[in-house]
């Protein structure tokens, strides 16, 4: 199966992904993560201003079947949540990358992104998994 | 995955649908086709079908079956008559559970030897197989595996008698709960049981597999929807019916395991009896409860089970439930926090979260 994977957007190898405007993250999970955990039925965030460290988990995406860790892309500060996401977590997979977005980060340093992916890359890379 | 893996007459079937493939009990089993919740709503509201033939299917034969068996069980199988099934466990000396399973008594041929068949679960069937035959006396008792030579599916929810009735002369409506059997489907020899593991009314369906494989073809073509382990799961667990491995295992009895409705102490000797009867005079030390949690955290198997920050017992099964819209689950507590609306938590990733312990089952299908 093959998803969209947008390419203004920076991925993660733990299935997040990243949208910059200036020294802003937008954090959310990929299309094909979302395909592999199923009917996805809570999501848990962390709280608005809470410091965040890159590769720490931030928060938590459970399915009927599994529960996965959702590690922050990025080092920096929570600016704001999608409660309308963890209110509805039902809505994630119609539209990961729009209103499926989990929170906004604000970065504590640029440099943080280097090892994150390109969409060609990882679209190469879940498709060969 | 190291292993290969067993795959059943169906699997083409399961690849040509793009279905989620997992190992189960050594076998490679579809976990989803669409998703679970469509797949479990289809159960509840339509009719579902899932390709089950990886369970152990015993065929046995034999002078006094039924009292051969007898001292394996803690049922009373004395009682049953031709065509009728009965759900029961074997266990061990300490009234551990070996594996549950649902016997289904046929009756007696010309020469009148008792027949009858055995579904077990698929991770046990080597084990129970060594079991019987250690049990039973051999030379008197004709021990067939048709595990891996038989398809089964079941045809499960409201529309799974009108659907299937459509494809057999069978009389499916004189084949009532629990009671089972042989007849013809699509043209070929087809056995017939209503049992099954959602908690929805329907039947499970022996063929053999080329059968199998025309009538999985049939079904899809009539509309039904076919379903995966995850769906059989969340329906199972709704109806708060016991998954072996996880709910209950070897060190688990079955009065701990809300089992004791299949026991009878008074049917004569049985391997586990003196357990069983030191615990009906001395209570319990944990038993199985229905938890509902407050919030939308899903306790799963091994969560701890606390009451004010100290571990009281542990979840064995937990999922969200899609005719609930709820997370629920099974877990093992003492007996004084056993009664419905006893307030206890769940020890999620470090967190206590709220949980009530309510009558099971879960889901209870309105009776006609």
């Amino acid at each position: 199966m093959s998803f969209e994977y947008p390419e203004d957007l920076k991925y993660l190898d733990s299935h997040e992904y990243v949208r910059l405007e200036n020294d802003v993250a937008t954090v959310g999970i990929t299309a094909f993560a979302i395909d592999q955990l199923g009917d996805i039925v809570f999501v848990e965030l962390p709280e608005v201003g809470d410091d965040l460290a890159q590769g720490e988990t931030m928060g938590n995406i459970e399915s009927v079947k599994a529960v996965e860790d959702i590690y922050a892309p990025v080092s920096g500060t929570v600016l704001e949540c999608n409660n309308a996401i963890v209110d509805a977590p039902e809505q994630l997979a119609a539209d990961p990358y729009g209103e499926g977005w989990l929170i906004k980060i604000k970065m504590s340093t640029l440099a943080a992104l280097d090892r994150a992916m390109s969409a060609p890359e990882y679209r190469a890379k879940v498709e060969g998994e | 995955m190291t292993e290969s893996l067993k795959t059943t007459p169906l699997f083409h079937q399961h690849q040509h649908l793009n279905a989620r493939m997992m190992g189960f009990g050594g076998w490679s089993m579809p976990v989803q086709y669409e998703g679970i919740t469509a797949e479990h709503h289809s159960v509840r509201q339509n009719v579902g079908m899932f390709d089950i033939s990886h369970m152990g299917k015993f065929l046995l034969k034999g002078p006094h079956l039924r009292e051969q068996l007898q001292p394996l069980v803690p049922s009373d199988l004395s009682q049953l008559v031709p065509g009728q099934a009965k759900y029961s466990v074997f266990l061990n000396e300490q009234a551990g559970i070996i594996d549950d399973l649902i016997f289904y008594f046929e009756g007696y041929t010309d020469a009148g030897l008792e027949t009858g068949k055995l579904i077990v679960n698929a991770a046990t069937t080597v084990k129970d197989k060594a079991w019987l035959l250690e049990h039973l006396c051999a030379e008197q008792i004709g021990f067939e595996d048709v595990s891996a030579a038989q398809v089964l599916i079941a045809i499960q929810g409201p529309r799974a008698i009108a659907t299937l009735q459509s494809l057999t002369p069978t009389d499916l409506n004189t084949i009532r709960n629990y009671r089972h059997q042989a007849g013809t489907i699509l043209g070929q020899p087809a056995w017939f049981a209503r049992t099954g593991y959602t908690g929805e009314d329907g039947f499970e369906v022996m063929v053999d597999p080329d059968t199998g494989q025309h009538l999985w073809q049939t079904l899809l073509d009539a509309g039904v929807t076919p379903c995966g382990l995850g769906a059989r799961d969340t329906l199972r667990l709704e109806a708060a019916m016991a998954l072996y491995g996880q709910d209950i295992d070897d060190t688990i009895t079955p009065y701990e395991a809300g089992l004791g409705w299949l026991v009878n102490l008074d049917k004569g000797n049985f391997i586990g009896v003196d357990t069983l009867q030191a615990q009906q005079q001395n209570g319990l030390k944990q038993q199985l409860v229905g938890l509902e949690m407050q919030g939308r955290h899903i306790a799963r198997h091994d969560y701890p089970v606390c009451l004010n920050n100290e571990t009281v017992g542990k979840v064995t099964s937990g999922t969200f439930s899609p005719t609930l819209g709820k997370a629920i689950a099974l877990a093992y507590v003492p007996p004084s926090l056993a009664k419905p609306g006893t307030e206890l938590q769940v020890m999620i990733r470090n967190k206590p979260q709220r949980a009530t312990v309510v009558k099971k089952p879960f889901y209870q299908r309105a009776k006609p």
